[in-house]
């Protein structure tokens, strides 16, 4: 059985790439030429590349192509041609390597209805071949630091869906993996809730996590996001820092949602 | 709008989705509705043939009726009434915990006894009209073989249908106010699945301690149940009285089963908003026991097998279906009891009930672990091939019918190892034909789909239930006829790979 060799931190791990030391100067994610046809083409020849320990916001407008991006970086969806590097591995040559180091999370949290928090984390810890001694502890610190300490022993059938979410997230974290994966992990979150998980993940980011999240609430790319890419009918039309956004579009003063629409806006109007 | 008119306007409402709940169940919600209806004129027209196969040499009964008879026909009635109670119960779960329609419903300015009057007749229609359907091919051999007389027999059937209803929306409500909402859905679950198999289980039990048969009709067209019976006259027969054409008995049967939906119209339809908002005000919340063990150790695939059991442990519905599967379980392992102190040949029979039954469980317990998987994305995004993800629940599959079955297989073996070896064969290769075809024919879904699992794929079903009946065949020939089973064997195998062959995920 494949354990994880660095034993897990209660706090965010100082050193992000632990036994992967070699790898610091790896992209965390590196996509290559992605396509994915559906009816049409759902993701068309994408290139992107994440830096480790980055903060990076993925915006677009409904069926960008932006979850299906996702999806097939977390190899939950075969691509139809190009490539994805997660820490280096060939996530498609090898994908147990590269699912041991990353996590997924989607809009829709997927737990079981029968199973405590508790349960649910230890059942994830033990997918992940993570030490039990280790992740019971860890397992109870990120449930206790997402507000759910009151719950640990409820099953989930009664939970709210912001208690799902936090459920979920912390199933995605409990593993300490290097690269996280979040498809709109805000939606349905209540503002306190929100702030749980945005302080979780920026502590992630400061251990030297890489974070790719999906959004449509800008005000937290603008605030959270070391860069910010935005996706239009499946293709990259504009990344940067929101300075070099401003930049590319040559307002100073300009908000990200005005940039994004004007964006989003060219794009419509390019196609 | 007057309250006529917006009573109308909601009972049309009302069969319309109850009509569209069920063109979905019958077509996997794919809502094809030409479709549907056309299989199921074609399904009623071939179930002409097995009805007439069953009950056609029953066309020429005629009044009076002697007492066998009597108690033969009452008793079938009684059994279909069980069965519409138990789907009727099952109704009315539903009724109470499709919150979104409730909510809405119960935050309108209607009033709400006379909504949920029209809902409660909404389901004795549902019900009793999903009886008729059934029981059209039987009456119709009825009527070609006897004469108009048998179409008293619908009578019949609308009139247990009511009284089923009256009796489900009673029991339910009771059940509500006397264990609380959650228990009422788990018990309810469980009621519905074992009322309609309990009476049939029942019978066979009784007619193994009186007569060391499997037989059911042992029991009823017995001397000693003859005795037992009441008179001719009793109200007992009425049931039977009018089925055969006595339009007297008929109409006060109707009128009873009128008064007694009308009753728990009255009595319940106030209470109904009452329990209705307290289901939406009681939390679901199920607390377990503080755990003092830490987590577990072990391997990837182990942490899944664990997570499975845990799963089907806490799973209310499939703890009714594998009690139900049980059941069934019950009446071979009396008649087992019995061979040891005479030597019945009966024995043999055994053996198919018992490879049928672990067949049957078995493609449930495939299906809640290889479909019914609530976390698909988590267990997909896990650092194991799928493979062995697959293995894991196939295990746990195997783990699960080897403990059901296996006592009963040593029993048997005290018996006859013979027959105990090819019984365990049989259970195996059942178990896993029901596992293989799950496997090809998955279709990701939610855990509480399992109601509608038979729906996703009908290929699925059809082909889950050939193999069954055919690796029980093969068994039962194998005790007794062993060249036969050859034969047996190599047709159900052929099933299983032109099963195969047409699959979707035959890769």
């Amino acid at each position: 059985m494949v354990r994880n060799e660095k034993a897990l931190s209660l706090q965010p791990n100082p050193e992000p790439f632990g036994p992967f030391a070699i790898m610091t100067d790896v992209s965390a994610l590196e996509v290559r030429g992605l396509t994915k046809r559906f009816d049409r083409p759902a993701v068309d020849a994408l290139d992107l590349t994440v830096r480790a320990g980055e903060f990076y916001a993925l915006l677009g407008p409904n069926g960008a192509g932006k979850t299906t991006t996702l999806r097939m970086v977390a190899g939950l969806l075969r691509p139809d041609a190009g490539s994805v590097m997660i820490s280096g591995i060939d996530a498609l040559a090898d994908p147990v390597a590269a699912k041991q180091v990353m996590a997924w999370v989607s809009d829709e949290p997927m737990i079981y209805d029968k199973l405590t928090p508790l349960e649910y984390l230890e059942f994830v810890a033990g997918l992940w071949g993570i030490d039990p001694a280790v992740s019971q502890l860890s397992a109870h610190q990120l449930l206790v630091s997402l507000g759910l300490e009151p719950h640990l022993h409820e099953r989930c059938e009664g939970f709210s869906k912001g208690m799902r979410q936090k459920v979920a997230l912390a199933g995605a974290l409990v593993h300490d993996p290097r690269l996280i994966i979040l498809d709109e992990p805000l939606t349905g979150l209540d503002a306190l809730s929100a702030r749980h998980v945005k302080g979780l993940l920026g502590d992630r980011v400061r251990a030297g996590c890489t974070v790719i999240m999906t959004t449509h609430i800008l005000e937290v790319a603008e605030r959270m996001a070391d860069r910010i890419g935005v996706i239009a009918a499946g293709r990259l039309v504009a990344e940067g820092t929101l300075a070099e956004l401003r930049q590319q579009n040559g307002r100073n003063d300009t908000s990200l949602e005005d940039m994004f629409i004007a964006l989003v806006d060219a794009e419509a109007v390019a196609a | 709008m007057s309250s006529t008119a917006a009573l109308s306007w909601f009972a049309r409402h009302e069969i319309r989705l109850a009509w569209r709940e069920w063109l979905a169940m019958m077509t996997g919600g794919r809502g094809k509705r030409k479709r549907a209806v056309i299989g199921l004129i074609l399904f009623a027209a071939i179930m002409h043939l097995p009805a007439w196969a069953v009950i056609g040499r029953f066309a020429d009964l005629q009044p009076p009726l002697d007492k066998p008879t009597l108690i033969v026909i009452t008793a079938t009635i009684f059994l279909a009434w069980a069965l519409m109670l138990s789907q009727a119960i099952e109704s009315v779960t539903r009724v109470f915990y499709a919150r979104a329609d409730l909510d809405l419903i119960m935050s309108s300015p209607a009033r709400l006894t006379n909504v949920f009057s029209v809902r409660i007749a909404a389901i004795a229609l549902s019900v009793t009209a999903m009886a008729l359907l059934l029981s059209t091919p039987f009456v119709d051999v009825l009527v070609i073989g006897g004469g108009a007389r048998w179409f008293s027999a619908f009578g019949v059937v609308i009139a247990i249908g009511l009284s089923a209803a009256a009796v489900a929306i009673a029991i339910t409500v009771t059940l509500f106010r006397l264990i609380g909402p959650s228990r009422t859905r788990l018990v309810a679950q469980i009621l519905a699945a074992i009322i309609g198999a309990g009476f049939v289980i029942a019978l066979q039990v009784a007619a193994i301690l009186s007569y060391g048969t499997l037989s059911r009709f042992a029991v009823l067209t017995s001397d000693a149940a003859a005795a037992y019976a009441p008179g001719p006259d009793s109200p007992l027969w009425w049931p039977a009285r009018a089925a055969i054409g006595d339009g007297e008995v008929l109409a006060l049967l109707v009128a009873f089963g009128l008064v007694a939906l009308g009753g728990v119209m009255a009595i319940f339809s106030p209470k109904f908003a009452d329990t209705v908002a307290h289901v939406s005000a009681t939390s679901m919340t199920t607390r377990q026991a503080p755990r003092a063990s830490a987590f577990r150790s072990g391997s990837r695939q182990q942490a899944l097998r664990a997570k499975e059991f845990l799963l089907l442990r806490r799973d209310p519905w499939l703890v009714s279906q594998s009690l139900m599967q049980l059941l069934y379980l019950v009446p071979p392992a009396l008649m087992l009891w019995r061979s040891f102190s005479d030597s019945s040949a009966a024995i043999v029979l055994i053996t198919p009930v018992v490879v049928m039954a672990a067949g049957q469980l078995a493609g449930g317990l495939a299906w809640l672990t290889i479909s019914g998987e609530d976390a698909a994305d988590l267990v997909s995004t896990a650092p194991l091939p799928p493979q062995r993800i697959t293995r894991a629940k196939i295990e746990v599959v195997l783990i699960v019918i080897g403990v059901i079955f296996a006592p009963l297989i040593a029993a048997l073996a005290l018996a006859s190892i013979t027959q105990a070896v090819i019984t365990a064969l049989g259970v195996i290769i059942a178990t896993l034909s029901a596992a293989a075809i799950q496997l090809w024919f998955r279709v990701q879904a939610k855990r509480s789909q399992f109601r509608r699992r038979q729906t996703s794929s009908r290929l699925a079903t059809f082909a889950e239930a050939f193999c069954s009946i055919g690796w029980a065949a093969t068994a039962a020939l194998a005790v007794s006829i062993p060249i036969a089973a050859i034969v047996s064997g190599a047709i159900t195998a052929a099933i299983l790979a032109a099963t195969w062959k047409i699959s979707p995920r035959r890769d």
